[in-house]
């Protein structure tokens, strides 16, 4: 959609300012001279200098060396043995993240909007103009409509200097696609079941588990590193691993017991199998007296949900749901109903994830080897920096619909920078970094009109993706490996930090994210919330704190910690005392109860695809981190496009063979902009369509990602809003397939 | 149903979908080669027998086609190589598992014999000729005198230079349509038979022609009869082995294969051939012209049709 | 001392790990690669199967490759490794053609490439960049004339097929089923 007051910048020819770079598309070996032998010198890391960082191309944040040769060029990037993200083994965009650094598309410089002869182009600027102007305008917002009225929409590890930036200057206002669009509804299910989020890496001790049940999760497509080498583990072990989805996933095909279920039908089946673990008499009783709340009314809640029942809903059979729930109850409490990770699916999503919670507090795998450890982080001492001030209204304001919502909600950031359907708080300018919100949030219409109506549009990115092309000012990041960035210190089996330095010098005038955040608040007046002049200070202050150095961090790369709170596991017979309103495993939540929601999860029928449509789901590859890695050269060598997953009798009723394009169109008639490529397979039911999401980008400028496969984001004009905690369901879009998109292109 | 497919987003160049690493040069140069194989055992064959007076095309005219054949097609070879610069290496040592090999060095050997066959009767056809040297005039001479010696290295290099090509092809154990140990006899005699096809076409003495047409016709039926051998032989095989023969018998190989190199390459010359045998006037450059065309053709479909056939996927 | 390699199609997820590690240790141009992954799916829905190969050179005992090589340029080093002399290939492409795995193409610069199992690296780091890199650490590499070399171990407790045994080329590296 081209809005006359905001319009699509393609970004052509700009931005090329700076050193300029002969990229050659063809990478060649070295040494392969005219009389040189094959033996490469320059292999030999001896002679090459490797520098510690974790990586940024998704939320999992392996450690990592990154490896420069003798020309100061990166080569390798390799995993630090020391991580227990990855134990030395990076993912395949791990290990292909040099690419990041390469992509001659890279933004170069910052660009500022300006209309020229009618039209809107952007021009180069200097950083000084681009930072100056950002500050002007960010200043003028604050003081007329005050600073909460600025908004933040992030992802990655630069959203913290930006969220840094902005509480110093009085804002809240905050969003991540990750809480709503993602993993809200299962922090918010387990939160309401043992008083805490999940959080991330998932604390699934997936390693030593005898039973695994995945409820649509995609291990092994999803490439979350530590969890998919646990699960190889467990495979060595012959744990038995039961996947529930309608799609033959990867996961599925490594199954015991794959159960094809019919899609929008799994609380039926979890339901069910509370009802055989619970009348079958599978469960330990001891357990259930000691350790859980609200057991009896569970019992009378579950007494009609037997799996005849859940057969006739979920097409699975009776028989198949009693072996899997026994298979559940022998392994227990070594069992792993797992909570998936992306469960934005149908707006009972909260509810689900309260079954499965329930699910793992009948079997009483919480803090139990085998089932979910008891995670420990470490909190670094903060840089000392003046307290920050209160605004007059945060993100918790805008979320106030949703009782449950434990982060900014980013589809009520977006609805408040829309004047007619903003409530009393009103948003008037956004900072975008590291998520490209054309294609991660659903309700695109939502969202045009909220980029429409803005007063100003600052995106931060390393590579032109679609958001930059609507931005007021774009200010071209520099890579992860490029750059200093906070310490990483996330929650594991033991605490462990880990630091990220650069291995070369930021390319083009990019800049890192703590100098831009910087820069603008001291143009903002909170210059005193950044008291140094290169981020290292900050990090070796810390570090200092802690008795080690940068110096020391720099030489290791990864510092394993001691645990401080306890043991990994609960004691056996040991009774649970957890941060619920009972201080149990709460299978009657009271939490959900106070708020006027169910206690106990139900199940309804949701909307069903008619006659001619199918449903969209949709799911990851595991070379691919959606949009951040669809221009990477070395990982669009695995994979270019997205395809869409049909079943061969639904290909035989159309007539369509694989690798035949269509174009794609949903129940509410939006169209995709690009055709997408058929596979027919096996793989996927007759009643739905699968692709994988991040693909269909719009912006010329990236030239390997440029019109490949197509876009699911558009498909998903029917959002389910989950009224627990907002999180924005996507998988009730329906979609038909035509072959003119009635722009005159046929497919 | 069965689906294959590679999850990594392999395309290389040549190699996928289908193996295409051999272009037009491989088959031009297997006929030239086969070609002046053909020609050189003829031409060797009746001068050790002491014929030439009789057979004046088959040892004087007809050896002019050698060198162009042979530089053609080893011109086409090396245009046909990746790392040109390197293909000295060629020759700088030999290996005997590898047909590839032989065939170099028996070019080393043939072409510069060829050159030399044909010098040695440049006196006969330009009477005025002169070798500007005397100590080449010298060589000339004992060359011209010693044609014999000569026939002796070229006859036995001439089979093996007819037959390697085959054997070549056929050592590809990947390539089922190529691993039966038919094609080197194969080739060898489709070599022979579009030299004998050629010389009847240039002849000029009535009893050359007879009696290289009857040569033809032997040839043409042996080379039929080879190729049912080699039918049987791909029934009888693997299954991959039924699929490659398959491709000439059914699939996208079939009309090319039966109308060009069949019918329009064997039979119909033959038929040709025999009624000029009984009486009939038949134009010689008819089914001269029909044999040469469809062993061309033969090598272009093995070639293309081979790389198609696999093992795999 | 023979190197081979048991891949466990059981761990195996198809990640392509393999196929990127190898590009940034090896220089392999883009649009080239030295190892890929190969998916077969039989079956019809929902009783159907799925299977995830990690392929590259097979460095056979009866290498038809190097057989054919008529300079020599493709050889064999210590371990049984297949390598090829980048300065001695001619680029007839005749290896190219021998392959009944498709595991050589030629390289931009005019010589044919192909894995080599990283023997460059071998002295300072036993494994191959794939073996090391592999998340699901499906990836076994060593000595298969070492009963006690962890290959060896691994093969001989799992039942194990290998690709197109019918051409004959006695490939080294085995699939775990």
């Amino acid at each position: 959609m081209i809005s006359t007051r905001r319009q699509f910048i393609k970004i052509s020819g700009l931005g090329f300012g700076g050193a300029a770079i002969a990229a050659s598309s063809v990478k060649l070996a070295h040494g392969a001279g005219l009389f040189g032998s094959d033996d490469d010198e320059q292999f030999n890391d001896l002679k090459n200098k490797r520098f510690p960082t974790y990586c940024e191309v998704c939320f999992w944040k392996c450690a990592g060396w990154t490896h420069t040769n003798d020309k100061g060029e990166i080569q390798k990037i390799l995993g630090n043995d020391k991580d227990p993200h990855c134990y030395g083994r990076l993912c395949p965009r791990g290990t292909g993240g040099l690419g990041m650094y390469q992509d001659e598309d890279r933004l170069k410089t910052p660009l500022i909007r300006e209309e020229k002869n009618g039209k809107q182009v952007f021009r180069e600027a200097s950083w000084e103009e681009a930072l100056d102007l950002i500050a002007e305008k960010f200043n003028k917002i604050k003081a007329e409509d005050g600073a909460e009225s600025i908004a933040l929409l992030k992802h990655g590890t630069p959203g913290k200097h930006f969220e840094h930036l902005f509480e110093a200057f009085g804002s809240e206002t905050v969003g991540e696609p990750a809480y709503a669009q993602c993993r809200g509804p299962r922090e918010a299910g387990f939160a309401a079941t043992f008083g805490s989020w999940i959080g991330s890496p998932e604390p699934t001790d997936i390693r030593d588990t005898k039973c695994l049940v995945l409820i649509g999760s995609h291990i092994g497509e999803n490439m979350h590193n530590s969890q998919v080498q646990e699960m190889a583990q467990a495979i060595d072990n012959g744990a038995c691993i039961i996947t529930v989805d309608p799609r033959l996933s990867t996961a599925a095909s490594k199954s015991k017991f794959w159960l094809p279920i019919k899609p929008a039908t799994d609380i039926a089946l979890l339901l069910s199998w509370m009802n055989v673990l619970i009348y079958e008499d599978l469960l330990d009783l001891n357990h259930i007296k000691d350790n859980t709340y609200g057991f009896e009314q569970l019992k009378e809640h579950v007494r009609n949900f037997t799996p005849e029942w859940a057969y006739n809903i979920t097409n699975i059979k009776p028989d198949q749901i009693r072996k899997t729930a026994y298979e559940m109850a022998n392994a227990a409490p070594a069992v792993i109903i797992h909570p998936g990770r992306h469960v934005a699916w149908y707006g009972d999503d909260t509810q689900r994830e309260r079954a499965m919670a329930i699910l793992n507090g009948l079997l009483g795998s919480w803090g139990k080897r085998g089932g979910f450890y008891l995670k420990e982080g470490f909190k670094l001492p903060s840089y000392p920096h003046p307290a920050y001030p209160h605004p007059k209204w945060t993100w918790r304001d805008l979320a106030k619909d949703y009782p449950l919502a434990g982060m900014g909600l980013t589809q009520e950031v977006i609805r408040a920078s829309i004047p007619e359907e903003a409530g009393e708080h009103k948003v008037k300018a956004w900072l975008v970094v590291g998520t490209n919100v054309k294609k991660s949030i659903p309700h695109q219409d939502l969202v045009n009109r909220a980029i429409e109506a803005l007063d100003f549009l600052v995106v931060v990115d390393t590579m032109p993706m679609d958001i930059v092309g609507f931005a007021d000012v774009v200010l071209p990041e520099c890579t992860y490996l490029e750059r200093y960035d906070g310490i990483r210190s996330a929650t594991n089996r033991e605490p462990s930090i880990a630091l990220r330095m650069p291995a070369v010098p930021p390319k083009y005038e990019s800049k890192p994210g703590w100098w831009i955040a910087k820069q603008i608040g001291e143009r903002m007046g909170v210059g005193e919330y950044f008291d140094y002049e290169d981020f290292s200070e900050v990090l070796d202050w810390q570090l200092q704190q802690i008795g080690s150095s940068l110096e020391e961090m720099q030489d290791i790369g990864v510092k394993n910690l001691k645990r401080k709170s306890g043991s990994l596991y609960f004691a056996e017979g040991e009774k649970v005392n957890l941060p619920t309103n009972s201080g149990k495993i709460e299978l009657y939540s009271t939490e959900l109860a106070a708020k006027g929601f169910d206690p106990m999860p139900k199940y309804t029928p949701h909307a069903e695809p008619e006659e001619g449509f199918y449903r969209l789901i949709y799911g990851r590859a595991p070379m691919h981190t959606f949009s951040r890695t669809a221009n990477n050269p070395h990982l669009t060598d695995l994979k270019d496009k997205n395809t869409l997953w049909m079943n061969p009798k639904v290909a035989k009723l159309w007539g369509f063979e694989t690798d035949e394009e269509v174009y794609l169109k949903n129940q509410d008639g939006v169209i995709t902009s690009f055709p997408i490529a058929i596979r027919v397979t096996e793989r996927i039911r007759w009643d739905a369509v699968y692709m994988i999401h991040g693909f269909g980008h719009t912006n010329k400028k990236l030239s390997r990602a440029y019109g490949k496969g197509a876009c699911d984001t558009e498909m998903i004009t029917n959002v389910k809003v989950d009224p627990i905690m907002g999180g924005t369901g996507m998988r009730e879009n329906f979609v038909t397939f035509i072959k003119d998109n009635g722009k005159g292109t046929k497919a | 149903m069965k689906e294959v497919l590679f999850a990594s987003g392999r395309n290389i160049p040549n190699v996928d979908p289908q193996l295409h690493a051999w272009h037009w040069p491989i088959p031009v140069y297997l006929f030239l080669g086969g070609l002046a194989a053909g020609l050189l055992f003829f031409a060797s064959y009746y001068t050790i027998i002491g014929k030439e007076k009789e057979m004046p095309a088959v040892t004087k005219w007809a050896p002019f086609f050698v060198p162009i054949a042979l530089v053609v097609g080893l011109g086409a070879l090396f245009y046909d190589l990746t790392n040109k610069l390197f293909f000295w290496r060629l020759y700088t040592t030999i290996r005997i598992e590898s047909p590839m090999s032989w065939g170099a060095w028996a070019l080393m050997i043939i072409t510069p014999l060829s050159f030399l066959w044909i010098a040695s009767y440049f006196k006969e056809i330009f009477p005025n000729w002169s070798w500007k040297f005397d100590f080449l005039e010298k060589i000339m001479d004992w060359v011209t005198e010693n044609r014999k010696v000569m026939a002796w290295i070229l006859l036995p290099m001439s089979i093996i230079l007819g037959i390697y090509t085959g054997i070549l092809l056929s050592a590809f154990n990947a390539r089922p349509l190529w691993n039966n140990s038919i094609l080197g006899p194969l080739f060898l005699v489709s070599g022979l038979s579009t030299a004998a096809a050629l010389i009847t076409w240039i002849s000029k003495d009535a009893h050359e022609r007879h009696l290289f047409t009857k040569i033809d016709l032997v040839l043409i039926a042996t080379e039929l009869f080879i190729l049912t051998h080699m039918f049987m032989g791909f029934q009888a095989g693997p299954s991959v082995q039924q699929e490659a023969a398959f491709l000439l018998n059914g699939g996208e190989f079939t009309v090319v294969f039966w109308v060009f190199v069949v019918i329009l390459g064997l039979v119909f010359p033959a038929i040709l051939e025999i009624s000029e045998l009984i009486g009939y006037k038949v134009p010689v450059a008819v089914p001269a012209m029909l044999v040469i065309i469809g062993g061309l053709v033969f090598r272009f479909v093995m070639v293309e049709a081979g790389q198609i056939t696999r093992y795999l996927y | 001392m023979r190197y081979g390699m048991a891949i466990d199609t059981l761990k195996c997820v198809g990640c392509g790990d393999c196929v990127v590690a190898c590009q940034t240790e090896n220089n392999v141009p883009f649009g080239y690669c030295r190892d890929w992954i190969t998916e077969t799916i039989d079956g019809t829905y929902p009783q159907v199967e799925l299977e995830f190969r990690s392929e590259r050179c097979n460095h056979c005992e009866n290498s038809p490759c190097v057989r054919c090589c008529p300079t020599g340029a493709s050889h064999i080093v210590e371990g049984g490794i297949v390598v090829v002399t980048a300065d001695k290939c001619i680029g007839c492409s005749a290896c190219i053609e021998s392959c009944p795995y498709d595991a050589r193409y030629t390289h931009p610069l005019g010589h044919v490439d192909k894995c080599t199992f990283c023997h460059h690296v071998r002295d300072y780091k036993q494994t191959t960049a794939c073996s090391a890199v592999c998340p699901t650490s499906c990836i076994y590499f060593g000595d298969l004339d070492n009963p006690k070399s962890e290959v060896s171990m691994i093969l001989k407790n799992r039942k194990f097929k290998d690709l197109a045994p019918e051409a004959g080329t006695k490939p080294q590296i085995f699939y775990l089923i």
